[in-house]
This record gives structure tokens, sequence and C-alpha cells, in this order.
């Protein structure tokens, strides 16, 4: 099991690795002056050629890839000292690169975003499997009935409606018309518990419930296959309660292909929730990246998206051990 | 429905004749509401089984066999099933029986076997667990001894090294040995009646005389009631005491084994028993299966529902076989062996027509009077 762990991450740490060169080369070969967009921030959309140039020699790009790739790995590790335009920053490790806009380093700046992204993929996720794994058992158990075909038609319907338009109006009513809310934003837990819970309630519950319903579709769908198992069959004939046999016996059958999707969505997640941080404004990944590229702000841009690989590494990892603890013959090698 | 019950000899002969034998199936009717019609999976079935006895019931695919056993366990989801007429096991009426009972039955007094064991048993869970399961529900103890009874059962189903495997998963098992934990699993509990359905057919020939035996040995231990289903003729000949055969979910032929085997009057057993290879035979000797598939149960065939497949129907007077459904009547041969069918004569046929196809040398056996070695050469 270690040796797998050690064996993954690795591979992991590879993949990234291959991401971050391939974010490097999309702004360095990319169809504008990478050095462009800071020059235009900090002249106010003033930038003269001459001065161009002199960014961009400051940058290092006329330097070449390879070498301008190797000193952005040393400062992943051992931080750097680089220069925006005529001005040299320390950016300490893990560097990876400074803000354009606030000429901070990038690192600490994820330090403060990622905590909310996490905090609303966490508690929508906690949201979305209870409610739509709970009713999804229940359309299971309750196949052919109304409940179950209204349930199946109801999680469509809303499933079709895009989420921004959800989530809008949910803002409009429960919290501006209503008042039912309090404002929504993001408190760090740690400074302010109750407050962190207030603010991140309505995005919870929003993209808790909006995400459920393909949970309930996907999961009874699978809990019907489960359900119609021999060895429910067997389960029965040995006399337990319909609730050890559905719970105990088909729940944790279905739920091997719920968990493989809930590892992607929730890599997803961690990437960032545009239109969620967005509507609701909450400072987290994906309303950063979003106004970075906006502003074409790389350094953020190629943060964002690194964030989003190291999760979808993660959470893959995270999947099959969850994997092979819930079924004894996948063996981990 | 012309006929559900017929008056039957009576079936006690032989039992220790203490009141009601141990399972009592009376007129049992099966049914299913679908999006196509009302499948009418078993209907008007009859049959019992004494405790120490063995009852099986041999069928093709569909005849109603699995329906009408998983019925004695009230395993039918009753929102989706119409069923009727009368099961009593011990005394106890299961049609209609609330769930709650049902559960205190199960697994209890009567137990299952299933065809394939790799997807009867649950692939996450250990078979120890499984088993302490299985004891957990019916008996108040500790989950410490409850895995010691699983160890006792498993070892005594004959799986090596039983404390140690106990905390393996099926899986980890050959097909014969989870069909062991099966068994283990269905008499924890020591039930008094046995239900194995299919119970040798996912299995290789050499596992399949390991496990009857096993299950034959462990009856006599426990002296429990089994009723095996099998379309396998040979398992019957090994097993059976009383042999019940289904068609398109009814009887069509009931009686003692050997009987059945050697003496049967319905030409749907001639048919199963004719397509049965037999090893001794020359290898060039003729298989004969019985042609047509097996009747809708939406729609089963007006009259004997066997008829669009006979090949003896013409010897029936007028169109009778396809207007009239038999009765269960006394066999010729007398006793317990009864038989649905309009044929005046069956053993005629079956000895001048049908036995010189299938076994010629059992022909100058059975005509040199040697009728003690039938049911050896039947199988």
């Amino acid at each position: 099991m270690f040796a797998y762990i050690v064996k993954r991450l690795i591979s992991g740490f590879i993949v990234v690795v291959l991401i971050s060169m391939g974010v490097f080369a999309l702004y360095w070969f990319g169809p504008r002056n990478p050095a462009q967009p800071l020059c235009n921030i900090d002249t106010n959309n003033r930038c003269r050629p001459a001065m161009l140039k002199a960014y961009e020699h400051n940058m290092g790009f006329d330097d070449s890839v390879v070498h301008q790739y190797g000193l952005w790995a040393k400062g992943v590790f051992a931080g750097r000292t680089m220069e925006l335009g005529a001005t040299p920053y320390h950016c300490p490790a893990p560097c990876l690169g400074m803000d354009y806009r606030t000429k901070q380093p990038v690192w600490e700046e994820l330090k403060v975003k990622f905590p909310a992204t996490l905090s609303v993929a966490v508690g929508a996720s906690v949201i979305f499997l209870v409610v739509g794994v709970s009713t999804g058992v229940l359309a299971a158990r309750r196949r052919g009935t109304l409940v179950d075909k209204s349930l199946v038609t109801g999680t469509l319907i809303f499933s079709s409606i895009p989420f921004y338009l959800v989530a809008l109006l949910a803002m409009l009513w429960f919290t501006i018309s209503l008042g039912l809310f309090p404002d929504t934003g993001y408190y760090p837990l740690t400074q302010n518990p109750l407050k962190w819970f207030s603010g991140l309630l309505l995005p919870w519950l929003v993209l808790g419930i909006w995400q459920s319903t393909s949970y309930t579709r996907f999961s009874r769908g699978s809990m019907v296959e489960s359900l119609n198992e021999d060895y429910i069959r067997t389960a029965r004939a040995k006399g337990l309660r319909s609730r050890t046999v559905v719970f105990k016996h088909a729940l944790r059958a279905a739920m091997v292909p719920v968990v493989t999707i809930f590892g992607l969505d929730f890599a997803t997640l961690l990437a960032g929730t545009i239109f969620a941080e967005r509507i609701f404004s909450i400072e987290g990944i994906g309303k950063w990246g979003l106004d970075a590229v906006t502003v074409k702000n790389l350094p953020v841009v190629s943060a964002t998206v690194l964030v989003a690989s190291v999760a979808v590494v993660v959470s893959n990892l995270l999947v099959d051990l969850v994997y092979s603890v819930l079924d004894p013959r996948v063996r981990l090698t | 429905m012309t006929t559900t019950t017929s008056p039957r000899p009576d079936l006690s002969a032989g039992s220790a004749g203490n009141g009601d034998p141990l399972l009592v199936v009376e007129d049992l009717t099966v049914r299913f509401p679908t999006h196509d019609g009302l499948v009418q999976a078993v209907t008007g079935l009859s049959y019992q089984v004494e405790q120490g006895r063995t009852l099986g019931i041999v069928g093709e695919s569909g005849s109603g066999k699995s329906v009408s056993s998983m019925a004695v366990l009230g395993l039918h989801d009753m929102k989706r099933t119409q069923m009727s007429g009368s099961i009593r096991l011990d005394g106890k009426e299961i049609v209609g029986m609330s769930e709650h009972r049902l559960m205190k039955i199960r697994g209890k007094e009567a137990a299952m076997i299933f065809q394939d064991p790799l997807s009867a048993l649950h692939p996450f869970y250990s078979v120890g667990k499984q088993l302490s399961e299985a004891y957990l529900v019916h008996n108040d103890v500790s989950r410490k001894q409850a895995r010691a009874r699983a160890v006792e059962m498993l070892d005594r189903v004959g799986i090596p090294q039983a404390r140690t495997r106990v905390d393996d998963y099926p899986h980890q098992f050959s097909g014969g040995m989870r069909q062991r934990v099966m068994i283990a699993m269905a008499l924890i509990n020591d039930p008094k009646l046995l239900i194995a359905d299919e119970p040798t057919t996912a299995l290789d020939v050499t596992v399949q005389a390991q496990i009857l035996d096993l299950l034959q040995e462990l009856q006599r231990d426990f002296n429990s009631a089994i009723v095996i289903i099998t379309h396998d003729l040979g398992v019957v000949a090994e097993m059976a005491d009383d042999v019940l055969v289904m068609y398109a979910g009814r009887c069509v032929e009931y009686g003692p084994g050997n009987e059945i085997l050697t003496l049967p009057e319905m030409p749907y057993t001639w048919g199963l028993l004719s397509s049965v290879p037999d090893v001794s035979a020359a290898a060039d000797a003729r298989l004969i299966p019985i042609r047509g598939n097996p009747p809708s149960l939406l729609n089963p065939p007006k009259g004997c529902p066997f008829h669009p497949r006979c090949d003896h129907s013409d010897k029936v007077p007028g169109d009778l076989c396809s207007t009239q459904l038999p009765d269960l009547s006394a066999a010729s041969t007398g006793g317990v062996h009864i038989k649905r069918c309009h044929l005046a004569n069956p053993q005629e046929i079956f000895k001048g027509d049908v036995l010189p196809e299938i076994a010629p040398d059992l022909v100058e056996e059975l005509s040199a009077g040697t009728s003690d070695e039938d049911e050896a050469e039947a199988r």
C-alpha cells in the first residue's frame, strides 16, 4: 500500500511537471508577446515598443526557453529574484512567479485563495453526496413508483437549468429579496467559524443541490443494478432486515461507480467554481483565475492550471485508494 | 384454469407419521404482472417434502422451478407478484406472511443455496463476515462466537485450514470451495429445510459429485429436508427420493425417483431422458433433444402446454391435447406416481417407441425382468 502510494505520487509528480512545461510553453510561444500584458499594466496601456523591448529583456523572454524553464523550476524549489520590468522582486520558494498586477508572489496569493475554494468544494460535496446518494437510493428502492418517477423527472428538469441561472436566482431571492441568508463571501475558518459558515451556506446549498441531481440519477442506476445482484437475494435469504440488505450489501457495491464520478467532480471543484465564486463573491481560485485571464496576468493563470492538475492527480489517487477499501478484489500494485 | 388441484394419492407413506410433512405446497400459483401482460410463472403447483427426505424438481429454464422455491422463502417482491395457494413450512403459512415474520424464517428454518456461488456471495465481504452475519441475525451471540461458529461450519463442509481461510474473500476460493462456503452459510443455523437451486450447474463435473456427496452427508447429519432444483437428471438420480417434473409452470409428473427415471409416463419426461448423454453408449449414439422452444409464460398454449412439442399427441384421439389441459392422474404403476397426460397407454409407448431409441440395451434387460438395476442404468 505504502509503496503503491509512493509510486503514484511519483507518477503524479511527473504529470504535474509535464503540465507545468506545457503551460510554460504556452505563454512562451503563445500568439501574443508575453511581456505585453505586464507592460500594459505598468504603463496604463501606453506601452511603447522600446519599453516593451526592455521588459522582454528583463523578464528573460529573449533568452532560451529551456534556460528560462530551468530558472522557473529552480524558483519553485529554492526561490529566486526576478525582474518585472525594471524592478527586481524577491520571490521565495515555492516561487510560482509574481502577480503582474499586485507584484506579490503568486504563492502568497494562492495561499489565501485556495482555502476559500477548498471550503466551497468540501461543503458542496458533502451536500451533493448526501442528498444525491440518499435520493438515489430512495428512488432505486421504490423503483417504478410515483416517488421514483418524480425524483427522476424532477432531477432531470432541475439539472437542465444552467447553474449560473440557478445561482443568480437563489442569490436574488434568498439573500436580496427575502433576506433569508446573510451576505455571502469567504471568511477564514480559523478567524471566525460562524462567519465562515454563514457566508458559505448559500453557495454550498445551491452548488450542492444543483450538483446532487446527477448523483441522484447516477446512484439510482447503480443501486438498481446492485439490488438485482445475486448476492442481494442471498442476503435476503439469510433473513437480514431490508435496511441491512440495502445499506450494507447493496449500497457498498453501488458506491464504486459513484466514487469514480465524485473523484472527477471534486477535482473540478478544487480547480475553482468560477460561477459560484463570481456570483457569491467568494475570493477563490476560480474567480482569481478568471480575473487573471481577462488582463492576461500570466503567472496567475499558470498557477491556477497547476492547481487544477494537482487536484486531478490527487483526487484520482484518493479514488483509487477508496476503491481498494471498498472492493477487496482491487489490488494496488 | 380448468384444473389446479386434483385428488392426489397419499404421500405420507414412509413418514414418521407425526402429522403434516415439513413442507406442504398446495395449489401454489405465482404470477408477475408486466408491461407485456401477466407472466404465469407457476400454476396450481402442489407437493410435499418430509423431514430427512429429498425432492428433486426438474424442468428446463423458465419452467417455474426457481420461482416456486423462492416463494417458499417468501423472497418475491409482493408488490410485483400475485401469489395464491398455500405454502406451509412446519405448520406455518408462508403465503401472505408479514415480511417481519418471514425474516425470522429465512435462513433459520429454511435456507437456500444458489446456482453460481461467485455471484451469490458478496464480493466485498470476507466469507467469515458473511457466515457470521447469517448466524448473528438469528442468534443472540457475540461477534466472536459467531466467528467461531463460522470457522466450525467451514471446517464441517470440508474447507481446509478453515481457521485462516475464514478471512479470505469469495474470489480467493475455487468454484467448488465457494459452493462449500454457500452450503456452510445455508446450514449455519441448522435449518429444517434446505433449498438448493441448481447447486452444481456452475461447477465442473468432478466437483459436482463432491458437492452432491457433501449435501447427502450433511442431510444425514442434520436430518434436514432438501428440495433440489435442477435440469440435470444425473443429479436427480443421485439425490432425490421423489421427483417433480415441471413444465410451463405446472407439475407434469411426480413420483418416486426410480419410477420417474425408469418408467416415466409423460412425453416431456421422456424427452428429458432422451436428451441426457450416456457415457457408456456408443460414440455415434444419437442424442435426441426435445424439439421446439419452451412455451411463453405470458401466453401459454391451450390444452396441454407441451402439445406443440409433443411427438405423441397424434396417439390421442381427436384434438384433446390442444384443447383440454389434462388432469394430474394416477400413473399405471400406481402408488404415488402421478402424471399430466392424455395418453391412454404411456407405458407401452415408452417401452415400445421411446426406450429402444434412447437405450436399446436397457430394453433387453427390462424384458429379462431385472428391474432392480433400472435405476442405476438410467443414470
